[in-house]
């Protein structure tokens, strides 16, 4: 069967220019202020402090569950007399110490084990050995090799952080495409200069979720140990103010503690990792 | 179009380079080999290319175009035979045969434009900092992007990016521009204006180039010489001239004749 076409004249056109756009219509203040995650968060926060208030005045027993309003004046006070402070500074200082080292241990192996077919088996085996193990178990042998203190501590914060980091970090080598790689090569880079220059950066997007899990399992595997010693390490930190603010029975600095525990961690991952992300891999687009 | 014509100026360079070719293959036989099996790329292909060519490698896939070029590019090693640049064998990847690649990932995106030129001369230590950036800049000028100098990979269109590729090659002036399908990922009027935009290069700089296609059209386009490979394994099936056939004449009887014939070397074996 033929189609038989209808006659069309054909016609071309000279583009005239366009038009300006019309402004766009800007949305109103409260609007905007919705759009945002942290406006939405707070009010999220907000109500769950009304709730807490609300559910302490009716049970009506301090010792177990004190108020919002009357936790937060025991985390003001503790703030002002500087007992928190000191508390949170000895716990951050180890926690950085630990942290660092790991970093630095977890990096080392990780590129050892991009390079050499033999680092990637040591590296591969001890993961798998070590990373379902939790950090805080392997604190009564630390206690046994290095004594009460903070030997001991920075031990298993070294180990909370080396398994994750090192498993994301040689995953983030490995990902990395094989034509960035060629490219990399072509301009004659090789060894350390190559694994800087090309590998880091390339892995960065998991590199930098390696450091989340990494910090937040140091964070919580150094509160966890400071709950069972800290007072014989002389200086204990926030999680023996914790633990001995439960003691004595002082509820509400114990719930100041644990809020004080949350909002570090909170900061830490908001204004740190956060800020860090939005400057490098999602600028550069390879994260979203 | 520059004062001498792009056929005179490598007619000119040909007649100098004869003595030695700027890079020879040999024989060559290039393998990948896994536990359970070897798979043969190329079966003894040998070549010559002078300083100036446009020396295009086609064939189908499975021919060992590409593995050739990245024989050539040193990332490659071979089973047998050998590649001599200026008669010195290729040992390792180096910045004077720089690649471009098809990806697009090929620029590191955490670099913006400029520096993403900048960094292979400075990675290869050709030039310092300052130097690097003056050259890159005069080189993303070359291809038009002067305005994208501070926007990142991510940001480009695919044509704009492998416009950036380019011009990151340029800029290191290399001995040899080895370019892998270029152009393959991208639609057909933008391959079009960067086949255009390759010639022109050409014309100006006057830098080598080997090209690899399985385009019969863009071999004849961007080519002056071309190696027509047959596949499993790649062996050279012919090696013919493609100079004078320019965009305007696509239509022409010289070129649909010899675009027939390739058509006929590659497919009736």
């Amino acid at each position: 069967m033929s189609h038989v076409f209808t006659h069309r004249p054909e016609f071309e056109r000279e583009l005239p220019p366009l038009p300006a756009l019309a402004e766009p219509v800007s949305l109103s203040r409260a609007r905007r202020l919705w759009q945002r995650d942290s406006v939405r968060q707070v009010v999220v926060l907000v109500l769950i402090a009304i709730a807490w208030e609300l559910a302490a005045r009716w049970a009506g027993n301090d010792l177990l569950l004190p108020g919002f309003l009357q936790a937060a004046q025991a985390w003001w006070s503790d703030l002002r007399n500087g007992e928190l402070l000191t508390r949170t500074g000895a716990s951050l200082s180890l926690l950085l110490r630990g942290y660092a080292l790991g970093v630095v241990l977890a990096l080392t192996l990780s590129a050892l084990a991009v390079a050499t077919r033999p680092g990637r088996d040591v590296l591969n085996t001890l993961t798998s050995l070590f990373n379902p193990l939790p950090a805080i178990a392997l604190l009564p042998l630390a206690l046994l090799w290095f004594g009460l203190g903070s030997g001991s501590l920075i031990f298993v914060l070294v180990h909370a952080v080396l398994w994750p980091l090192a498993l994301s970090t040689l995953s983030g080598f490995q990902g990395v495409p094989e034509t960035l790689r060629m490219a990399g090569r072509n301009y004659g880079l090789r060894g350390m200069r190559y694994v800087l220059q090309i590998l880091v950066p390339a892995a960065l997007p998991a590199i930098l979720s390696g450091l989340r899990i990494g910090w937040a399992f140091a964070w919580r595997t150094l509160i966890a140990a400071e709950l069972f010693f800290g007072a014989s390490s002389g200086q204990g930190g926030l999680g023996w103010y914790i633990f001995q603010s439960r003691n004595e029975l002082l509820t509400d600095r114990v719930f100041a503690g644990l809020a004080t525990v949350v909002m570090i961690g909170w900061v830490v991952e908001r204004l740190v990792f956060d800020s860090v992300e939005r400057l490098t891999v999602r600028r550069w687009g390879m994260q979203r | 179009m520059v004062a001498t014509g792009p056929q005179e100026r490598a007619a000119l360079a040909a007649a100098a380079a004869v003595a030695v070719p700027l890079l020879q293959v040999r024989d060559l036989t290039l393998e990948y080999r896994s536990e359970h099996k070897t798979i043969r790329a190329t079966h003894e292909v040998s070549f010559n290319v002078q300083q100036g060519d446009r020396f295009v490698l086609l064939g189908a896939s499975g021919c060992g175009k590409s593995s050739l070029l990245k024989a050539i590019a040193g990332f490659l090693a071979p089973r047998s035979g050998r590649i001599l640049l200026d008669g010195k064998p290729v040992l390792e990847p180096g910045p004077d045969r720089v690649v471009v690649f098809q990806e697009f990932d090929q620029l590191p995106p955490w670099k913006r434009v400029l520096d993403n030129v900048a960094f292979g001369l400075i990675a290869s230590r050709q030039c310092g900092k300052n130097e690097a950036r003056g050259r890159a800049a005069q080189a993303l000028a070359t291809v038009g992007l002067t305005r994208f100098a501070d926007a990142f990979p991510h940001q480009l269109s695919g044509g704009m990016k492998q416009r950036v590729a380019i011009a990151r090659a340029l800029a290191m002036r290399p001995r040899v521009l080895l370019m892998d399908e270029p152009f393959a990922a991208l639609d057909a009027l933008t391959r079009r204006s960067l086949q255009e935009e390759v010639l022109r290069l050409w014309a100006e700089l006057g830098f080598t180039l080997l090209f690899v296609t399985h385009s019969i059209e863009e071999a004849l386009l961007v080519g002056s010489r071309i190696l027509l490979l047959s596949p499993h394994p790649g062996r050279v099936r012919a090696e013919l001239n493609a100079d004078g056939f320019e965009i305007a004449g696509i239509g022409s009887p010289a070129f649909q004749a010899q675009q027939q014939r390739i058509h006929r070397l590659l497919f009736d074996q």
